[in-house]
């Protein structure tokens, strides 16, 4: 179901664009257009990630990529790529947007049928993950438009200033 | 001995007493009867071994399927089913249906249990929905659901007898491991190490479901039911506040030290035994101190709680090495004595043997030639580090701190051997060990605990040790020695219980899917047969009708099923997996069946 759902997202999205885009995921075009502190934007102002020529990927891509799997990985998959109960969300943030992906973190969703019961938390009130959503959002979106491998990136940028405030002050650390 | 308890209790004491003693006697005497499987690992000693040899090594090669049966659940099916009498008892993974089946009569459903259960418990359990199994006694049938629910069930009926809440989900506690009777009680642990509980063993009366006591993992003296000058650890007493004194402030509050895994009990000496999980959380520099007793084996006695000894294998654990994989209890013969032995294969990779009396540490060996976090346990026992396991520092994810990824540790956080329990045969004396050979990268940081909400707190990647295509072995081990005899090489992690029989064949499963039969001297295949599903349940055997029959449980998923069944899949995937080697989803797919074989 999962996947027929992903599919006709995915013919949807290729017949709205046209031949005129080379890439489009739930939000769009993932292209870096903008950044700020090392954090990095598409052209409709949504996280997107940046890998260099060299394999590099910009510090959030990695933090999303550690975060990931420490608390998203046991039901979803390593890499994203689904497990014998959550969907592979490199295939489900295809078809979903930022907006749509902070919706389902926070609240949660349930898939609950007769022949499975697929049940989501709504970690809305756990900073393991909200402090860290946009990290997650934008290595999923990575994952999802082949961007990085399923394997740990090998080289990433340095943990930006503004990065590590933000982090202390939503985990509620002490510098 | 055990005629003059009961005589006293029938005389002297209340008649409640004497039912308590007579639900013990009944399970030690079913548990002696080859024709049945009354408890998880077929006996108290958790030997997994069974007499009965109509299937021998000479005839096991023609073994054929008899009956089988669909659960209606996939996901993952750990445990194995119960034999009582004439009725086989079969349980499932959540929604943890049980169905009993009339072996009279074709495998006829006698009555199904199903129990309505608040889905939101499913995200709280750490590693898919799974259920060990169920226990049995005094013609009740008792399950721990996932939502901690601790239920009796009238064995002919199904019918509700009584229920008791163990736990809370909404604060990550869930039900995975089976119930474990001893006399008039029935023991349950409870699951949530990723989730920062403070985990315990409760005990509940086998005819109320009162609860009569419980131990925690950590914390006061009188909540871990600790006698501190009785009490002991490698034969010393361990003092006040032992637990308290090895955590930072409250900490031990979100400890972890879960207890999902499995029970043995030794009559004689009416101790039970038991290990407890990893403390939370997986990164160690959040939780300074040796954290004990998280990854600790504990001997308590049955009646009161009171724990008799302790020995924590991986104190201040910094990969997540749960103790809680089962005790097996032999009696052997170790330097021209015998003694009364208790051999555990813990995830650390290190297989112990100690005095089941005492907590005597006899032997500490790795049971997988790869493992490399440790050089070995310091046996000297005038050393101030007697009993601890000596680190290495280049994958002591604690010493190389926070954000560092540490990267080759053997084994991974799997373990050499997670929850798949092995066999003893007193025949060989060697017991059969299902194993992971896999290793990790481990790269722990910072978070903070929110009730109800995963508490981690690193990530890891995993794949086989460098050089080699294998994931698992399956090997026989010489628990006096500390010994490998011999190993099979598997493509996967092993990942079902062993079964050996007086017949000379031990049994297993694949993650594959294959029910394999090996001859016990020699680690020969004689059989295979692949079932529709990858196995994570455990083989069992029993007599029906004058035949002997092996049934095992399919169903891929725990965490076998995450790490691998959605992992390792691209040959060239640059997670260290080497070409050729590809993924466990082109083998097999979900299913939940119970395979019975019988020879023709």
């Amino acid at each position: 179901m999962e996947v027929r759902v992903a599919m006709i997202g995915l013919i949807a999205l290729t017949l709205a664009c046209g031949t005129g885009a080379t890439r489009a995921d739930g939000s769009g075009d993932p292209t870096a257009a903008t950044s700020e502190d090392g954090k990095y934007f598409d052209k409709a102002g949504n996280p997107t990630y940046k890998v260099q020529e060299d394999g590099a990927v910009d510090w959030y891509t990695y933090s999303g990529f550690r975060r990931y799997h420490s608390e998203c990985h046991v039901c979803h998959g390593p890499a994203g790529d689904g497990s014998s109960f959550a969907p592979a969300l490199k295939d489900s943030l295809k078809r979903i947007s930022y907006a749509d992906f902070l919706g389902i973190v926070a609240s949660g969703r349930k898939n609950v049928t007769t022949a499975q019961e697929n049940v989501m938390p709504a970690f809305g009130d756990n900073r393991n993950v909200m402090c860290y959503i946009d990290d997650i959002y934008v290595y999923l979106r990575a994952r999802a438009n082949d961007a990085v491998g399923r394997a740990r990136p090998e080289k990433h940028d340095d943990r930006p200033e503004a990065f590590a405030k933000a982090e202390d002050a939503c985990m509620g650390f002490k510098p | 001995m055990r005629k003059f308890l009961i005589g006293t209790a029938l005389s002297t004491t209340a008649v409640m007493a004497a039912g308590s003693v007579y639900a013990n006697e009944e399970l030690i005497r079913l548990s002696q009867d080859a024709k049945q499987w009354v408890m998880p690992a077929g006996n108290y000693a958790a030997t997994r071994h069974s007499t009965l040899k109509q299937i021998t090594a000479d005839n096991v090669g023609k073994l054929q399927v008899a009956w089988t049966f669909s659960t209606g659940v996939l996901r993952g099916h750990e445990g194995a089913p119960l034999v009582v009498g004439d009725v086989m008892y079969v349980h499932t993974p959540f929604p943890n249906n049980v169905f009993a089946l009339d072996l009279n009569n074709d495998g006829k459903i006698l009555w199904k249990y199903e129990p309505k259960q608040d889905p939101s418990v499913i995200p709280v359990m750490c590693c898919d929905t799974v259920n060990r199994g169920l226990s049995y006694a005094d013609g009740k049938i008792f399950l721990h659901q996932a939502d901690t629910t601790l239920v009796a069930l009238d064995a002919k009926t199904g019918k509700v007898e009584w229920s008791v809440k163990n736990g809370d989900p909404g604060k990550g506690e869930t039900g995975t491991s089976a119930p474990f009777v001893i006399k008039d009680k029935v023991l349950v642990g409870i699951s949530g190490g990723e989730f920062g509980v403070q985990c315990h063993v409760t005990a509940y009366d086998l005819k109320t479901g009162r609860r009569v006591w419980r131990a925690y993992s950590e914390g006061p003296d009188d909540q871990i039911l600790f006698d501190p000058a009785k009490t002991t650890a490698l034969g010393k007493p361990v003092g006040k506040d032992s637990s308290l004194a090895t955590w930072q402030g409250d900490q031990w509050k979100i400890g972890g030290g879960c207890t999902w895994g499995w029970m043995a009990y030794d009559p004689a000496l009416n101790l039970v035994y038991y290990g407890s999980g990893n403390p939370s959380t997986w990164n160690p520099k959040q939780r300074p101190g040796d954290n004990k007793w998280s990854m600790t084996i504990f001997a308590r006695n049955p009646d009161t709680g009171m724990a008799k000894w302790v020995y924590q294998m991986t104190p201040h654990d910094e990969w997540d090495y749960d103790g809680v994989n089962e005790m097996i209890l032999t009696d052997q013969q170790i330097g021209g004595q015998t003694r009364k032995l208790l051999t555990h294969f813990d995830r650390n990779g290190l297989g112990y043997t100690l005095d089941r009396d005492t907590g005597e540490l006899l032997v500490a060996e790795k049971y997988d030639p790869k493992v490399n976090w440790t050089s070995g346990v310091d046996m000297n026992k005038s050393s101030p580090t007697y009993g601890r396991p000596r680190v290495v520092s280049q994958y002591s994810t604690d010493q190389n701190g926070e954000d560092h990824n540490n990267k080759g540790i053997c084994p991974a956080a799997l373990g050499s051997k997670d929850e798949q329990p092995a066999a003893y045969s007193p025949d060989t004396q060697l017991f059969y060990v299902p194993t992971n050979h896999v290793c990790m990268d481990y790269e722990p940081f910072r978070v903070s605990y929110t009730a109800g909400q995963p508490y981690v707190g690193a990530t890891l990647s995993m794949y086989p040790p460098q050089g080699e295509t294998n994931m698992g072995n399956f090997i026989a081990w010489d628990g006096k020695t500390g010994k490998i005899v011999w190993s099979n090489k598997e493509q996967f992690s092993v990942w079902s219980g062993a079964l050996s029989t007086a017949g000379g064949v031990v049994f297993y499963g694949t993650l594959e899917g294959y029910l394999k039969a090996v001859d016990a001297k020699t680690g020969k295949e004689l059989y295979k047969f692949k079932t529709p599903s990858g196995i994570i349940g455990n083989v069992m055997t029993y007599e029906h009708g004058g035949k002997q029959y092996v049934a095992v449980l399919s169903g891929v998923g725990g965490w076998a099923g995450i790490g691998l069944a959605a992992g390792l899949t691209n040959p060239t995937d640059g997670l260290g997996a080497v070409g050729g080697y590809a993924g466990l989803r082109n083998y097999t797919a979900l299913g939940g069946q119970l395979t019975v074989f019988a020879l023709p």
